[in-house]
């Protein structure tokens, strides 16, 4: 294989008290790779994501950001820095405008200049269609928005990776279509994305490989045309069948 | 009237520099016992259990007791240990640990109050917690916590007069050592609320301004 491996995990475990909720996760993603996680709610895809940052760090188990053990690591910022995450509240910083809410990282975690950081945060808004509103605060921001906002704060700090937890989950129908374009535009330039998500439509159109889990173990995986018409699952099949009857056929 | 406009006149430079000493004693405690709230709310909120634990504790004690009981502990209770402070310090120390732990629970409040999306967020580029608290959580934390300064800043004004007890210059040590001497106790009393009440209006649209000035655009406030 030609293409370097960004992201390995090795049998994640991870309890919450006795409810074990992850129960050996393995997954690895190339570079450049899109792959969309999809599951039944409470199954684990949060708590998977947040493990790989280790927001929350796992019971057991291994996760390799290229060649870093990410659960060993001694300097776990570093390694954060290099993994965007998109969350489904956006986690915008509510005192900082659109603009300052990309830079602060820049400045303060990656001890950029302030005029650099500034350069760099109009570049990231412009990729997100969102240059007229630099001066914004987060509170003057539709949905749609302020998840384009945080992309782009993901993207200014040049992640190798970036995870997206179902990143449309909180906008009103109307306002999906934006966040799924400017995504799109990301999977279609390389970047190496992990996305939990419903949105079927954008799921075929634009990932690498689907990965079905359930109560904490992955069911199935593989590449949209089949894991949708052929799936090999029993389980797998009752899933996209009840999706289907949950959010249709639809989906940008 | 015109007595009373002359006892004004009269009295007036003395109760001046007491009202310096009230205002004073007011404004350094006040900062002071900011700095003193922000790291107690902190640890109170971030802390150990045991950090937290002991925090409280203390928060109740010096929140469960008359102020002045503390004064007269600090002033006339330290100095057979050795510990001979002068009044003025006495009174520094008094209020800036009061307004201290005040201000520390309407601030644990305020720092509660700041998503916990955010601070994920925070996390999430690589802040560490630390830099989490600095730059994201304390700025909204600390424009929330304005309003009450507001009341903060009455009590504590008003509060200032029980330091006339252990004898430190500020105003109303000033209105009883004129009134002593002219007997115009009902007069110079009457001044002396006067002014503080001026004292207070005047920083009440202060603290006004001050919120309105650093308010997040588009942000309302949830009271
Ligand atoms: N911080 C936590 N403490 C305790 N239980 C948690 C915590 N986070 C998640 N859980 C539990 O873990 C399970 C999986 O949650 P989650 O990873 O959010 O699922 P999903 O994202 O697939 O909906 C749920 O049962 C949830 O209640
Ligand atoms: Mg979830």
């Amino acid at each position: 294989m030609s293409k370097k491996e960004i992201l390995r995990i090795v049998d994640l475990h991870k309890s919450f008290g006795d409810n074990e909720v992850l129960k050996g996760i393995s997954l690895s993603l190339k570079q450049g790779e899109t792959k969309v996680v999809i599951g039944t709610s409470g199954t684990g895809k949060s708590t998977m994501l947040n493990n790989i940052n280790m927001l929350i760090p796992p019971d057991k188990g291994h996760i390799y950001l290229e060649d870093v053990d990410v659960t060993t690591t001694h300097d776990i910022s570093r390694i954060r820095q290099q993994i965007g995450f998109v969350f489904q509240d956006f986690g915008l910083f509510d005192h900082l405008t659109a603009k300052g809410n990309i830079m602060i990282g820049l400045t303060k975690v990656k001890k950029m200049k302030k005029s650099e950081a500034e350069e760099l945060a109009m570049f990231e808004l412009e990729r997100v269609g969102l240059q007229d509103f630099a001066d914004s605060y987060p509170a003057q921001l539709s949905g749609g928005q302020k998840q384009r906002v945080g992309i782009a704060r993901a993207l200014a700090m040049q992640p190798k990776l970036i995870l997206f937890d179902e990143p449309t989950s909180a906008l009103d129908p109307e306002l999906i279509g934006e966040v799924l374009t400017v995504m799109r535009d990301l999977a279609r330039e390389g970047m190496t994305m992990l996305i939990v998500t419903h949105e079927m439509g954008f799921a075929k159109s634009v990932s690498d490989e689907i990965i079905f889990m359930e109560n904490g173990k992955i069911v199935e995986q593989g590449p949209p045309e089949q894991l949708f018409n052929n799936p090999r699952e029993e389980r797998t099949k009752e899933f996209l069948f009840k999706l289907n009857e949950l959010y249709g056929e639809g989906g940008a | 009237m015109a007595d009373f406009f002359q006892l004004f006149m009269d009295s007036f430079p003395a109760l001046m520099d007491g009202l310096g000493v009230t205002i004073m004693l007011t404004v350094i405690s006040i900062i002071l016992g900011t700095v003193l709230g922000i790291f107690l709310s902190l640890g109170k909120v971030y802390g150990s259990k045991i950090v937290s634990g002991v925090i409280t504790v203390f928060i109740e004690l010096i929140r469960g007791t008359p102020l002045l009981a503390q004064l007269f502990i600090l002033y006339f209770g330290l100095p057979p240990y050795g510990i001979r402070l002068p009044a003025l310090a006495v009174a520094l120390i008094g209020f800036t640990i009061n307004s201290g732990c005040y201000q520390a629970e309407y601030l644990r409040g305020s720092i509660q109050s700041v998503s916990s999306g955010q601070i994920r967020a925070a996390l999430s580029i690589g802040m560490t917690k630390w830099q989490g608290i600095r730059y994201i959580v304390l700025p909204q934390a600390l424009r929330r916590v304005i309003p009450s300064w507001t009341n903060e800043f009455i009590y504590l004004l008003k509060y200032t007069s029980l330091a006339y007890i252990i004898g430190a210059p500020e105003m109303m040590t000033q209105a009883k050592f004129i009134a002593s001497r002219n007997y115009e106790f009902f007069k110079v009393y009457l001044i002396v609320a006067l002014i503080y009440l001026v004292i207070v209006l005047f920083f009440t649209q202060l603290f006004k301004w001050l919120e309105n000035k650093v308010k997040i655009p588009g942000f309302e406030y949830i009271r």
